[in-house]
């Protein structure tokens, strides 16, 4: 029940956040929480792959970089005016460039996941983030969207009832596609396949003699994980309004194990926390040192040890306390 | 309905299994027998397809399993009860029975949530709960009716009562006496020759990877001495 008041009283925050920041003079905080919403996307959705099923994917930037780039180049080509490989029109309509990206993303995800499954442990960390590094790599040198310069895009999506370039109406984007994919996730975690899911990470071998495949869930999960990050690389290059290869940096993918691992990996709500606390501390930190990252660290090198768990479990000692 | 004759097996370079065979027909309950070390629970593993079988022959109802996976074999109908329980610790005792259910075999009266739960109360009563705040039997129920929702032709217990309370290992034996009358196929790799002597029709004796004796239970009773001097007991 006090678990619920919470929930509701956060979610009620969340939705009031652009009132309160006007009226609070600091309308540029509305910015940080958009940023906060889609690292949490990104973040809950790599979670579903290292937290639920036990992939420890180091290669998620991938997914938020392709994400990011199908923004920008099909911008790119509608502004020059030319179909993409002479066959798709490029596009600056919000639903198409937002469905292509999580489709491009779940096309990645697929042949990476079907490849990167066949090993575990060590090995799949480093394979994921090999592909990682290819595809950082082939848009480092495709000079045409930019290469080490980015790609910028001047124009925000367009949907008709929609106004991006006002940050608060980008924010409620950002805000309801976050609960909706964390809705879906709730759903997919808690039915049987999130069932199996967790079963083969707990023990595979157990699962295995029950007469069950691992694999085909594991890569329908990784599928999944990859299409809700590459929806956040999409909101991101609608946020910033620039895509660059930044985004497929293998520290991105980093970034995102470090909110799903200080959330609390196999918690819905765990990397959303986690999110919020590692945006909100670079931001906080850096307007008070240029050296931000040396306080940062043993931060989180102390949350590691002192609340296994992540924050949620600190929440939930807390709320039993 | 299982039949092994002749199996080899090993882990790198060390074999366990030299030459074990054991035989098992449909809806009798047969016995692995002997001390730790053995070869009782490589046997169940070649079975399973986990420790591929070097040489020999496995049949089940008819068919031959070399070469399939683990996961092939188990759904042809084979339900394991492993040594040391290993439920998913993070699932309730409801998500544990009905993550893997299956009814491959079509059964007409197939198990079901409260068909387990009316053969263990105690698992209704903590449906809910995740599978590691039960206790050790508990725990050895779960894993017995997870098995059971697979509609296994055969299950197989690898030391099921290890580790138990004696009123709780009544009770599991008591269980396996039920299932049995109901036609249930039961390998059981055990040591408590008693118990297993009232319930088993075949027994099968490892010494050193190798099947030294088999019998029915009758014969079991007749060379009671040769056979304690095995499994030392």
């Amino acid at each position: 029940m006090r678990e619920r008041l919470v929930a509701l009283a956060a979610l009620l925050a969340a939705l009031a956040l652009p009132w309160i920041a006007e009226a609070a003079g600091s309308p540029a905080s509305i910015g940080l929480a958009t940023r906060m919403a889609i690292y949490a996307l990104a973040a809950a959705s790599l979670n579903l792959a290292l937290g639920f099923g036990g992939m420890v994917s180091f290669g998620h930037a991938a997914f938020y970089g392709i994400g990011g780039y199908a923004v920008g180049i099909l911008y790119a080509h509608w502004s020059w005016q030319e179909p993409l490989l002479g066959l798709i029109p490029g596009s600056v309509s919000l639903a198409a460039t937002l469905l292509a990206a999580m489709a491009a993303g779940g096309v990645a995800a697929a042949a990476i996941g079907a490849l990167s499954l066949r090993t575990g442990g060590v090995s799949f960390i480093m394979i994921t983030l090999a592909f990682a590094q290819m595809v950082f790599f082939l848009f480092v040198s495709l000079k045409a969207y930019g290469g080490d310069d980015g790609l910028s895009i001047r124009r925000r999506g367009e949907l008709p009832g929609l106004d991006l370039r006002d940050p608060a109406q980008l924010y409620w984007l950002c805000l309801g596609l976050l609960l909706a994919w964390l809705l879906l996730l709730r759903r997919v975690t808690r039915a049987r396949f999130g069932q199996v899911l967790s079963a083969a990470r707990q023990n595979e071998r157990r699962v295995v003699a029950l007469g069950i495949s691992p694999y085909p869930y594991r890569l329908v999960a990784f599928i999944l994980s990859g299409m809700g990050t590459a929806l956040a690389g999409a909101l991101m290059a609608n946020a910033t309004r620039f895509v660059s290869t930044d985004m497929l940096h293998w520290t991105k993918s980093g970034e995102l194990m470090v909110m799903v691992i200080l959330g609390g990996a196999g918690t819905l709500m765990g990397p959303v926390l986690g999110a919020v606390a590692l945006v909100g501390l670079e931001y906080g930190l850096a307007g008070l040192t240029e050296h931000w990252q040396f306080i940062l660290g043993p931060l989180l090198v102390l949350v590691v040890i002192f609340a296994r768990g992540g924050l949620m479990a600190a929440l939930r000692r807390l709320r039993l306390a | 309905m299982l039949e092994v004759r002749g199996l080899t097996a090993g882990y790198g370079a060390s074999t366990a299994l030299f030459d074990v065979s054991l035989a098992l027909g449909e809806g009798e309950v047969a016995t692995l027998l002997g001390r730790n070390g053995m070869g009782k629970t490589t046997t169940i593993r070649a079975i399973l397809g986990l420790t591929p079988p070097r040489g020999g022959e496995i049949r089940f109802r008819g068919e031959s399993l070399a070469g399939l996976p683990p996961e092939a074999i188990a759904r042809r109908g084979i339900g394991l009860v492993p040594e040391g329980r290993q439920v998913f610790p993070t699932l309730s005792v409801r998500e544990n029975l009905v993550a893997t259910a299956a009814n491959r075999a079509g059964h007409a009266q197939p198990w079901t949530l409260e068909r387990v739960y009316g053969l263990f109360p105690r698992l209704g009563e903590r449906a809910g709960q995740s599978a590691r705040t039960l206790s050790g039997g508990e725990q050895q129920m779960l894993a017995i009716g997870r098995a059971l929702m697979t509609n296994p032709h055969l299950l197989i217990l690898d030391e099921a009562t290890e580790g138990l309370a004696p009123v709780i290992r009544a009770e599991i034996w008591a269980t396996l006496a039920a299932l049995k009358a109901r036609g249930q196929s039961i390998l059981v790799v055990d040591k408590n020759l008693a118990a297993l002597g009232r319930l088993a029709d075949r027994h099968h004796v490892l010494e050193k990877g190798r099947t030294v004796w088999s019998g029915s239970g009758a014969a079991m009773i007749a060379e009671a001495e040769r056979i304690r001097g095995w499994i030392g007991l």
